[in-house]
């Protein structure tokens, strides 16, 4: 089963985005923990390509696709802004954020810790980050 | 939506964030510590009660006011983390980095 989204660039958007997946996630295997978690990985990444790739520009969107498989969840997100390839990011050491007063890295390394499968692409133009949530894992 | 409140209970600045911290609005927490220390607060808890969510934006700002508060020697703690966002902080290792008490009580007796 798939659930589509897009969302505005605006910073605003991600509490639409949690609606989204609140009820979305509702629906399948994973634990309330887990639900709260994919959820807060999910609009990290989403935040960085609204913020970084996008400045919070309105007239631009992002994309978030949710698709439900037997054993796993997997979350698409897809934008056509400047590619930001997550995978390349070193995600500082968090004496680095606390000397450096750094307000930001802190949700990359969420992500790493929290999902699966992280995979990224560029075609064309059109960046792609998915996500992955085995049930169980 | 997030709404901010603070109480002084002397010599303790109580900071009572209800809602959801994310990128839209942590600069609101970000200007309540600031203002807090501003005014002089040597001792901040915060009563995480009503923190429904918080996204890495939320914790950022703490974690980018821990040497301001070395430096001031200024106290943070927090108390009263639902569970799940207790979690939040535990996997970035924050729970290592800020005194986290299961309620007021215990915040309040740990000198």
């Amino acid at each position: 089963m798939e659930h589509k989204i897009q969302l505005f660039c605006q910073t605003t958007a991600l509490s639409e985005l949690r609606k989204f997946l609140n009820k979305n996630l509702s629906q399948i295997k994973l634990s309330e923990k887990d639900r709260h978690q994919v959820t807060l990985a999910v609009e990290e990444v989403c935040a960085n390509l609204i913020i970084h790739s996008h400045q919070c520009n309105e007239q631009e969107q992002i994309s978030l696709n949710l698709i439900n498989e037997e054993d796993r969840v997997i979350f698409e997100i897809q934008d056509r802004g400047k590619a930001f390839n997550i995978l390349d990011y070193e995600a500082p050491d968090l004496k680095t954020v606390v000397s450096e007063k750094r307000k930001g890295g802190l949700g990359i390394i969420l992500v790493k810790k929290i999902m699966d499968e992280i995979e990224f692409e560029s075609q064309e133009g059109t960046n792609t980050c998915r996500l992955t949530k085995f049930f169980g894992s | 939506m997030l709404s901010i409140e603070t109480q002084l209970e002397n010599p303790n600045h109580i900071l009572i964030p209800k809602g959801e911290i994310d990128a839209s609005n942590s600069v609101q927490l970000d200007e309540s510590i600031r203002k807090l220390l501003e005014e002089g607060a040597k001792s901040i808890l915060v009563d995480g009660s009503f923190i429904e969510y918080i996204s890495s934006a939320g914790l950022g700002v703490f974690m980018s006011y821990l040497e301001d508060f070395q430096e001031r020697g200024v106290s943070l703690k927090i108390f009263s983390l639902s569970p799940r966002v207790l979690e939040v902080f535990k996997i970035l290792g924050l729970d290592r980095l800020i005194p986290i008490f299961p309620n007021k009580e215990a915040a309040l007796n740990d000198k």
